[in-house]
């Protein structure tokens, strides 16, 4: 019976090509957009956890009160015991330290007489010790435009946006002005040993990248730093492993002291809950309005079908064929439709969310813009993307065929001589 | 029930809620159908034959009185008992033939014996037979838009008749027949009630149909006029 049906749905082009494309073209877009809401999000989600947030980040109370302060003077103490007791109580995870600073960057001009000036923020990263794997976590190598990576500890890595602007070249020597963790003023030369470009335009404006162990003498912050960052096994962030280690973490060395540590995940910094909850917003949002739009369609579609069809369905209720039984049969029909489609559509969608993985440049929109995002938008094929466009594509055909074929059952078989006379 | 029969209506009356009042299409109609009888049911528009065909093949119920269809009461008669009988004993035949434009007359009139899952070589031997009572076995791979009217009424029948039905219903069966097609027809189906013994009750009031009929219920106003049987 079901080889008769299937026959029968192949013939009928009206029956079977038109819906495939409807919802192929559907499951297309759905998997379109979620490799696109995945891949900008969750770049936006490893950007900042690479450059901000960690997956997870050990801070001062009091700092992590007055965050957007970068207040270094309530900088964690004693870290070298902290990052000792974190390597002891969580193995496998990476933990370095992060320094953001701000300052003053003074370029002099032969005399040593200021040539040009201009306010940076800085960050201070491992980049000298060896097996040290910042740079390549900040895609510092791939990020020069100029110049070369720091070698020493006097050197310094300036935005490219900004040393143009300042009109510093590779070489150049940079005077750093700001304040110690104490209040008392600093004043540290650095050679710009090149210039990077990150690709965020919040960055890009005035950062700088330092050695921390420079930027540690330059603000007299030994055995102290802003934020330890954490980062789990394989860098990917799992809510669930982050929560439990920031659990535990503060549960043994967290008090009400002020200056006490206290560790929080990346979901708790800042604006990444929004992040976070937007992705999954997204996700459903664009599963649900396909999903409400396509059911919409093919309710239309099969009632259409179902106009065409009126006489085959009076036909075979007058034969003996059970109502429940018709419309369990059009149910298979558009599941069988669902599902082609849906194969179709995961072709079609991840091959053009294969295109868009080498991304499209925003940079020119992100102007003036403090969000800590990339410039370049991609798209990523993740796993999900496999199978996601299968649910609302089977789903809404089912629901869809579902609603129109009610008519069957409200068919009043004392009729059927008459119309099937028509 | 008498012996031998397979419909038995006793003080039928059927009605339908018309505006605010009630209409009455069949009033106090009695009658019994014999194994492989070739009768028909006779007379003008609105007399009530298709409303009377109905009720014969389990597709309405009586409002008032008795009707017995192949030994099941219409009062014993729910939607899936009246759709088994149905799928089990009886055969219909249209004026529009509704054959299924996307499949073969192979697989047209292979349907009913998918319903009844009949097994495969058993339907196929079922369904080469009926197409061979029709004349349209050279026809197996060929859709409906593919034939003449007359092989489609054809094909119709063997539809109705592939599961070997003990009753088949015809409403205007060669109402969109030209007189050849017509006749060929109906002696196709005189040639199947004699050969099958299958009861064949006819709603209609075509002539040429009333000339093959071996009895006559004439109906008028919902009330039967005449019943008479022609001696061939």
């Amino acid at each position: 019976m079901l080889r008769f049906y299937i026959k029968g749905l192949f013939r009928d082009r009206s029956r079977s090509l038109m819906p495939i494309l409807v919802v192929a073209i559907g499951v297309t877009l759905v998997v379109l957009m979620q490799c696109w809401v995945t891949g900008v999000l969750g770049d936006m989600i490893v950007f900042n956890a690479k450059f901000a947030t960690g997956h997870v980040k050990v801070m001062s109370k009091a700092y992590n009160d007055n965050i957007d302060q970068q207040p270094n003077d309530l900088a964690l103490l004693g870290t070298e015991q902290i990052l000792q007791n974190l390597s002891a109580d969580y193995p496998g995870m990476e933990w370095v330290e992060r320094i953001n600073f701000g300052g003053l960057v003074d370029a002099p001009d032969e005399n040593g007489e200021t040539r040009a000036q201009g306010p940076g923020g800085g960050m201070a990263v491992d980049l000298l010790s060896p097996g040290s794997k910042e740079a390549e976590r900040l895609n510092l190598e791939k990020s020069l435009v100029r110049g070369r990576m720091v070698q020493t500890p006097e050197e310094i890595l300036l935005s490219d946006e900004f040393a143009t602007k300042l009109e510093i070249e590779p070489g150049d020597p940079v005077t750093l002005i700001t304040t110690t963790m104490y209040g008392a003023m600093s004043i540290t030369n650095f050679i710009v040993c090149g210039t990077v470009k990150f690709g965020a335009t919040a960055l890009d404006r005035g950062g700088m990248v330092a050695d921390i162990n420079s930027v540690r003498m330059a603000l007299d912050m030994q055995d102290a730093t802003g934020e330890i960052l954490g980062y789990l096994p394989e860098w990917e962030y799992d809510e669930l492993q982050a929560d439990a280690v920031a659990g535990s973490f503060n549960e043994k060395y967290s008090n009400e002291d002020e200056f006490s540590p206290v560790m929080l995940t990346l979901r708790e910094q800042g604006t990444m809950t929004m992040y976070l909850d937007m992705v999954d917003y997204f996700k459903s949002i664009i599963i649900g309005i396909f999903m409400v739009a396509m059911a919409i369609v093919l309710w239309n579609s099969g009632l259409l079908g179902g106009l065409r069809r009126y006489g085959e369905m009076g036909l075979r209720i007058a034969i003996g064929e059970e109502k429940r039984h018709i419309y369990r049969s059009l149910i298979i029909e558009s599941i069988f439709i669902g599902f082609a489609g849906s194969i179709v559509g995961t072709a079609f969608g991840l091959f053009f969310a294969s295109l868009l993985t080498k991304g499209i440049d925003i940079g020119g929109m992100m102007q003036g813009s403090n969000m800590m995002m990339q410039g370049v938008m991609k798209a990523r094929i993740t796993p999900d993307a496999y199978y996601i466009g299968f649910i609302p594509g089977i789903f809404a055909t089912a629901l869809g065929t579902a609603l129109a074929g009610i008519g069957i059952f409200k068919r009043k078989t004392a009729q059927l001589f008459k119309e099937l006379q028509a | 029930m008498k012996n031998g029969s397979i419909i038995t209506i006793e003080s039928l009356i059927k009605s339908f809620p018309i505006g605010g009042g009630e209409f009455t299409a069949l009033n106090g109609i009695s009658l019994n159908f014999e194994k492989g009888e070739f009768s028909g049911i006779v007379g003008p528009s609105g007399s009530g034959k298709t409303t009377l065909l109905n009720i014969l093949g389990s597709l309405d119920s009586p409002t008032k009185g008795q009707t017995i269809v192949l030994g099941t009461a219409s009062d014993q008669m729910s939607p899936r008992v009246a759709a088994m009988l149905r799928k089990k004993h009886i055969g219909f035949i249209f004026q529009t033939y509704n054959l299924m434009p996307v499949y073969t007359v192979f697989e047209n009139v292979e349907f009913p014996l998918l319903l009844l899952k009949t097994p495969a070589a058993e339907r196929k031997k079922a369904v080469l037979e009926a197409l061979e009572w029709v004349g349209l076995t050279d026809k197996i791979k060929s859709k409906p838009p593919q034939l003449s009217g007359g092989e489609s009424q054809r094909v119709a029948i063997a539809r109705a008749m592939v599961k070997k039905p003990d009753l088949v219903l015809a409403d205007e069966p060669t109402a969109n027949l030209d007189a050849e097609n017509s006749h060929h027809i109906l002696q196709t189906m005189e040639k199947l009630n004699k050969e099958l013994q299958t009861t064949f009750v006819f709603a209609t009031h075509d002539e040429k149909v009333i000339g093959y009929l071996r009895r006559i219920i004439r109906l008028e106003d919902g009330k039967v006029v005449s019943d008479e049987n022609i001696k061939k």
